[in-house]
């Protein structure tokens, strides 16, 4: 079958896709887009996560049928259309949130949209976010200094 | 090959430091690779992609034990997109076998499978899917064997033998040939001592079996070459141990067989043995085509050895003032089927198995068994983690019975420098063992009752969380206490060696730095460690490092702590030879124009020569012109020495590192749930390299700890070994709401034998988070508690 949808405002098709491809599996092995990451392909860790019409989603549970016509946007459209990195996404490197970095493109899109809905997150409330995003290598302590980094920024700049 | 393309590969990572020469070691510089990992742009082995690649799929055992009978492949075959379908008779030479120290791994199974997930065929083909159901049509005739699964039915009379005709170097000196190696180690006389004890504890442990459980899943593209070669990108800890391995059962010279490291995801030791290494480069080499394998998470749990599970046996006495007599142990690892590095890990669990004090008097054994669980092997704190959770539960139980505060106790018996170990080494560098205990110690308390609202309790914070099963009532807080010992490096004689490669040039008027290793990125900051080695040694911002590949000489393992002290120490010595022949340079070129050049003490710092006295002679750009320095050393730690096979004495180990721990815990004693509060962590690490990338390591591997402590656990059935639970669902890795804070405090004893005085830090704090853990739930629940992980049904005596 065929799939068009908008990937990061940019429109997208995708031919020859089998019906049980994962829109994981599209964007990664079809779009050329591998930024989303694929850690267990079962809704378990968060790695693939991207935002589907603005709501963050497991991309590796959403088939790829079902975003015909709609909004993704993962973590390649996070940065500025400069390549400038989002106010996230330079906290994240400052901060020391990233080591082996296999989690950081989920965890980036999930703290994006808290920081959107939330833009001062308690740490309570940090942590129920990205409680579905599992990371290894950091004990979250540096992700947790890099999204309280990240609000304290965008404050200032308000 | 001519005309293709591999779209992703790995790149090169350059790094400015912006202005002077700042990023120099001991600062808290940002990673090289950060921009990339934040943009989704860094290539990760699973994302490698190539225009006409197939996939490959492994097809696995789904029994433990059993004889094959026969394997018809004609049905995948026949699957259109199919393009190869290999088993044990398609392998191309007569050597068939691999392993990191004995070769006992078949490649593909032969005659037999050893344990459940064993790989038993391949399949190519032209979509993921397509290769999964065509393997999924593979008829495997398995005749099932009685399965050994621990010590009692390993040695029981007439058992069968995991491998019938073993002949490795440790066949002839182990009690059972389904025990890979037996290390012992008597010092001094536990007996006499014994009769001089006025307490004496006893105990049992159970430790169960680990995960790694790196996020990045075993992935790599294998590349058939117009020579007959193979180019092999791929995720692992050590390349040319890897090359080793892979280019004999390929039949090719290792000349022939390129690989090259791409992004890795997290390795934890699960990425020291092979895991699709040799399965890619078979289907590409049989297929002509590039072959892609990613393992989904099922298949990763089955793809690498785990961490050791342990039944440990502990005797402690003392005397009535607080002393140590003796300890008595023993271990017994299960290795499960194949012997990976369980070899080392029993010399690890024995010659570490008192921990950090001081005893004279030992009778320690501990053996690794071949059974049919699960091959284990290399994870992060490696045969130390399993000792530590025992003998810190022991030194608690100990200083109960002299009614002892078990800090004061554990300080009272704590080694230091110039401690003589159980194998008769002499510790010969600081060892701050009571002072991690009283700095940890000293940390503030996290406040009591914090769950505690103005408007009630608020679930977040307390036991079960947003489940809301409790609003304080039934809920315990304890703290307890826990430090142990790692070595670093690797032990036991072993030729330890890393090679780097620096080149020093001028490009656009500036001077720049390229470092090529063989070293494993594996998220541990190897190379942010590199670029600020380079930028202290040599006074330059602009530092590329090269990817990793085999076109260096090794680097050695990324494991045992080790990488910075080697790979670091590798970089360290070849710049300072760099320098030297800039400075050689510097005076034939401009000698004769300032006598300091002759005469002064000269270093390399913002780009110019300068003097000890901080005049500048000349800028690195002019002395070099258009000459560039390029030279590759290679680097060793100083040698150790075996450990005698009766008697385990030797100085088998390069260096030490120790790490205490202090956790808080709250328990919900009516459902048996722990919400761990506060892990704190004090460590000595020689000198911090990088302060951020150093607190991340001990955070992440407390984390590791805690993990183990109250929820890991690969569960394998006692009556037909399988595994039951090889999934993200029911194999549970600490999420951010079940990590607590963790305040770190460092502490910077130099090592004078060390590079900069550092000293390893990955791992030591793996050991001490889990009796930590455990000895806080005992302290809030009154419980005996002796296995890992702790379960509710432990804690609600509902088991
Ligand atoms: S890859 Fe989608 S949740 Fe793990
Ligand atoms: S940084 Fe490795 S999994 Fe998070």
């Amino acid at each position: 079958m065929r799939v068009t949808f908008t990937v990061n405002g940019r429109r997208q098709e995708a031919d020859d896709v089998w019906e049980g491809e994962s829109l994981l599996y599209v964007l990664r092995e079809r779009m050329g887009l591998p930024g989303s990451k694929n850690a267990c392909e079962q809704g378990e860790c968060g790695s693939c996560t991207v935002r589907l019409d603005g709501v963050p989603v497991c991309s590796c549970l959403v088939a790829a049928g079902q975003v015909e016509g709609r909004e993704v946007v993962t973590v390649e459209g996070l940065a500025g259309d400069n390549g400038e990195l989002s106010t996230v996404q330079q906290a994240f490197v400052d901060a020391g949130a990233v080591q082996c970095g296999f989690c950081t493109p989920g965890l980036l899109v999930a703290a994006d949209e808290l920081l959107e809905r939330c833009p001062q997150p308690s740490d309570a409330d940090i942590r129920e976010a990205l409680s579905g995003n599992l990371c290894r290598c950091t004990g979250y302590e540096k992700i947790l200094d890099a999204v309280r980094l990240a609000a304290a920024r965008t404050e200032q700049a308000v | 090959m001519a005309g293709t393309r591999i779209t992703r590969t790995p790149t090169s990572l350059t790094q400015g430091s912006g202005g002077a020469t700042r990023g120099g070691v001991g600062e808290s510089t940002p990673r090289p690779d950060g921009v990339l990992k934040v943009t989704g742009e860094f290539a990760y082995s699973s994302d490698l992609w190539h225009e006409d690649m197939l996939w490959g799929y492994t097809l696995r055992s789904t029994v433990a034990h059993a004889r094959i009978r026969s394997i018809d492949t004609s049905q995948a075959l026949a699957t259109s997109g199919v393009h190869a379908v290999l088993t044990y008779d398609d392998l191309p030479t007569e050597v068939t076998h691999y392993g990191l120290e004995i070769r006992d791994t078949p490649v593909l199974a032969h005659g037999k499978v050893r344990h459940h997930g064993e790989p038993v065929a391949l399949v190519a083909a032209d979509h993921p899917e397509t290769a999964r159901r065509a393997a999924a049509k593979i008829v495997v005739d398995y005749e099932e064997l009685p399965v050994i699964t621990d010590e009692a039915s390993a040695t029981a009379p007439g058992a069968p033998l995991v491998h019938e005709d073993r002949d490795d170097h440790h066949s002839g000196h182990v009690p059972h040939p389904n025990i890979v190696h037996r290390q012992p180690i008597v010092r001094g006389d536990a007996a006499a001592a014994a009769a001089r004890a006025d307490v004496v504890v006893r105990g049992s442990y159970v430790f169960g079996m680990q995960d790694q459980a790196f996020l990045g899943p075993e992935s790599g593209l294998a590349v058939p070459a117009e020579d007959g070669g193979v180019d092999l990108y791929v995720a692992t800890q050590w390349l040319h141990s890897d090359l080793r391995q892979i280019a004999p059962v390929l039949g090719l010279p290792e000349s022939k067989v390129r690989m090259t490291l791409s992004g890795v995801g997290g390795a934890f030791g699960g990425r020291e043995d092979l895991s699709m290494q040799i399965h890619g480069c078979l289907l590409a080499l049989r297929t002509g085509k590039p072959v892609k394998i990613v393992y989904n998470r099922f298949e990763s749990f089955f793809g690498h050895v785990h961490r050791h599970p342990a039944k440990l046996w502990y005797e402690h006495g003392a005397t009535r003032d607080g002393r140590l007599t003796h300890v008595r142990c023993r271990i017994v690892l299960d290795g499960g089927a194949y012997a990976s590095s369980s070899p080392a890990v029993v010399g690890n669990a024995a010659s570490l198995s008192v921990g950090p004090y001081a005893v004279d008097d030992v009778d320690i054994e501990a053996l690794a068994l071949y059974t049919n669980n699960p091959p284990c092997g290399a994870m992060r704190g490696f045969g130390a983690v399993q000792a530590c959770f025992a003998y810190e539960a022991q030194m608690d139980k100990v200083a109960a019975e002299l009614g002892m505060d078990p800090v004061e106790f554990r300080r009272l018996n704590a080694m230091e420098q110039g401690t003589v170990m159980p194998t008769g080494q002499v510790v010969d560098s600081p060892a701050p063992v009571a002072e991690l205990l009283r700095r940890v110690k000293a940390m503030p308390m996290p406040p009591e009752r914090q769950w505690e609202t103005t408007e009630g309790a608020d679930v977040r914070a307390l036991p079960g969380g947003l489940s809301n099963t409790t609003h304080g009532e039934g809920v315990v807080r304890g703290v307890g206490y826990a430090v142990g010992i790692k070595n670093v490096g690797f032990s036991e004689g072993f030729d330890d060696y890393s090679t780097a490669r620096v080149r020093l040039e001028v490009v656009g008027g500036e001077p720049v730095a390229t470092v090529h290793t063989a070293m494993a990125e594996v998220g541990q900051g190897g190379v942010t460690v590199h670029a600020q080695i380079v930028r202290s040694e040599l006074g330059v911002t602009q530092v590329t490092i090269q990817p990793a590949d085999t076109q260096v000489g090794s680097a050695g393992s990324t494991s045992a702590s080790r990488q910075t002290y080697m790979t670091g120490g590798a970089v360290k010595n070849t710049c300072e030879a760099v320098r030297e022949k800039v400075l050689e340079i510097g005076r034939r070129r401009f000698g004769a124009y300032h006598p300091a050049w002759a005469t002064a003490e000269l270093l390399l710092e913002d780009g110019k020569v300068v003097t000890d006295g901080g005049e500048a002679l000349a800028g690195i750009a002019e002395v070099l012109g258009d000459e560039a320095v390029d030279l590759e050393l290679e680097f060793r730690h100083r040698p150790t020495q075996a450990f005698d096979l009766r008697t385990g004495q030797g100085n088998g180990h390069v260096q030490y590192s120790f790490a205490a721990h202090r956790a808080v815990v709250e328990v919900d004693t009516e459902l048996g749930l722990v919400k761990v509060v506060e892990l704190a962590c004090a460590q000595d690490v020689g000198k911090a390299l990088n302060p951020l990338s150093v607190a991340g390591q001990i955070q992440g591997g407390t984390t590791q700890g805690l993990g183990v402590a109250v929820m890991e656990e690969i569960v394998v059935d006692p009556v037909t070994a399988k595994v039951r639970n090889p999934s993200f669902t029911d194999y549970l890795i600490p999420t951010i709401l079940d990590t607590p804070t963790i305040p770190v405090d460092v502490l910077e004893l130099a090592d004078a034998n060390a590079p900069y005085g550092l000293r390893g830090v990955g791992e030591a704090p793996t050991l001490s988070s889990t009796p930590a853990v455990l000895a806080a739930i005992r302290a809030a629940t009154g419980l005996e508690l002796n296995r890992t992980p702790v379960r509710p049904e432990h804690l609600t005596g509902t088991d």
